[in-house]
């Protein structure tokens, strides 16, 4: 019994641990331009993990489980794929009129048992979790963790489609689109966790440009009832917006970058 | 008082031709600058609320050299590119054109005689390559009252000279 609450302890402490690790780097798709006009569009998507905003000082962002959707909602083939040392790039033709998603997903496990009377941990992708953590182990804790990571960009007449919440996890409901957002204008988001509104969720809103400025100007709001929030964009510029919620017993974590037009 | 005689002259019949009619006179300013490029200007109307009503004009690169057309760039235009742009597919018939070079243009819109009576603003937006943008209002009713003042103004600083906006009886 007192072992099982110090096991139960230790995973409490890893699982802060990592939360906290998390927390303090940031991960985010920062693309070339999110307005495109004309007939020969090209996006180009830089794809980090940073301390600041947004600048390429931490470690590439891994494009394993990286999605790009076409406005129609047909799934695209990025090109020009490589990952250095810093930031990982890819880019996309954009030969459809309408707003397209690059998302990338992560599902990771984090398990602790004990074997021949010694606690063995793994943390790893969700889907080789079942062939690393024995199924049968002693004292088995197990949490999983999801993180979507996304950028919006349009080509032409913003479209809604890739907007549509698929019902599963932490997702933004975007009531003002994400490639309308302009200076001295109030955006409405929301999120929805497995389709229902998250309510009284923190949401940080963080500007890019950190190293030339001392106050780091985030903003910390909170959702509504009905899972939503107004963000107050006061400056043009690039944003990191950021959300996290238990889903199912699982931590989730949202990001998207937002590019906010002076008028 | 020759020119004086001249005005004179000529009035009557500038006065027919400008009947009940939206006349623009702008000036692009000529820039002292390595790399030139002439501006993208976009021209329209708004309600005073800044709600879009109707495009005047589009001045852009329609066959600029090793591209089949220069609308790459309309989305600098960017507070037109949202109000009207993103909706249109470029060339529009009696809108769309190519891009001026700097001095004095002047250009009568037609499509005025559609506004319903009101209070209305003349917006003109220029965007230029490797260069600045600029956006100015220039107030207006429609139609102009009898013998009232017709004529409102605009000075911009960067990308857009003097802006007049004329609406004539």
């Amino acid at each position: 019994m007192m072992f099982a609450k110090t096991n139960f302890l230790k995973s409490v402490t890893l699982a802060v641990a990592l939360a906290t690790s998390a927390h303090a780097h940031r991960a985010w798709l920062l693309p070339s331009a999110t307005v495109f006009s004309g007939d020969d569009k090209w996006v180009t998507i830089d794809a980090a993990i940073s301390n600041d905003l947004f600048y390429f000082e931490h470690v590439p962002m891994r494009l394993e489980n990286l999605t790009a959707i076409a406005p129609d909602g047909s799934v695209l083939k990025p090109q020009f794929l490589n990952t250095g040392k810093y930031r990982s790039t890819f880019d996309v033709e954009l030969e459809k009129s309408g707003t397209y998603k690059f998302a990338v997903v992560n599902q990771s496990v984090m398990a602790s048992w004990e074997e021949n009377g010694e606690t063995k941990r793994w943390r790893g992708p969700a889907a080789n979790a079942d062939k690393e953590i024995p199924a049968n182990a002693a004292k088995l804790q197990k949490s999983g963790m999801s993180q979507r990571i996304e950028v919006f960009v349009t080509a032409g007449k913003p479209t809604r489609k890739v907007l549509e919440p698929t019902g599963k996890g932490l997702e933004l409901v975007a009531e003002t689109h994400p490639n309308d957002l302009f200076a001295g204008e109030k955006a409405k988001f929301g999120f929805l966790v497995d389709g229902k509104p998250a309510a009284n969720i923190t949401v940080t809103v963080a500007p890019g440009g950190k190293r030339y400025r001392d106050n780091l100007k985030e903003l910390q709001l909170k959702t509504d009832a009905d899972g939503m929030f107004t963000v107050p964009f006061t400056e043009a510029g690039m944003y990191w917006l950021n959300a996290t919620a238990n889903v199912g017993g699982s931590r989730a974590s949202y990001v998207a970058t937002l590019e906010v037009l002076p008028q | 008082m020759n020119s004086k005689k001249l005005v004179a002259v000529s009035l009557p019949a500038a006065a027919a031709a400008m009947a009940a009619d939206l006349n623009v006179s702008l000036e692009i300013p000529k820039m002292n600058v390595a790399e030139y490029h002439r501006p993208y200007v976009a021209m329209w109307i708004e309600k005073p609320d800044q709600s879009f009503v109707q495009n005047v004009a589009v001045w852009y690169d329609v066959r600029p050299k090793g591209r089949k057309s220069g609308t790459t760039w309309l989305k600098d235009l960017r507070q037109w590119w949202r109000k009207s742009g993103r909706e249109l597919t470029m060339p529009v018939d009696g809108v769309s054109g190519a891009t001026r070079a700097a001095g004095s243009h002047t250009l009568s819109f037609a499509g005025a005689k559609t506004l319903a009576p009101g209070s209305y603003e003349f917006v003109i937006e220029a965007a230029r390559e490797v260069g600045g943008r600029e956006l100015l209002r220039v107030p207006f009713e429609w139609p102009a009252k009898r013998g009232g003042n017709n004529s409102q103004s605009a000075q911009g600083t960067t990308e857009l000279g003097a802006v007049k906006v004329t609406v004539t009886p």
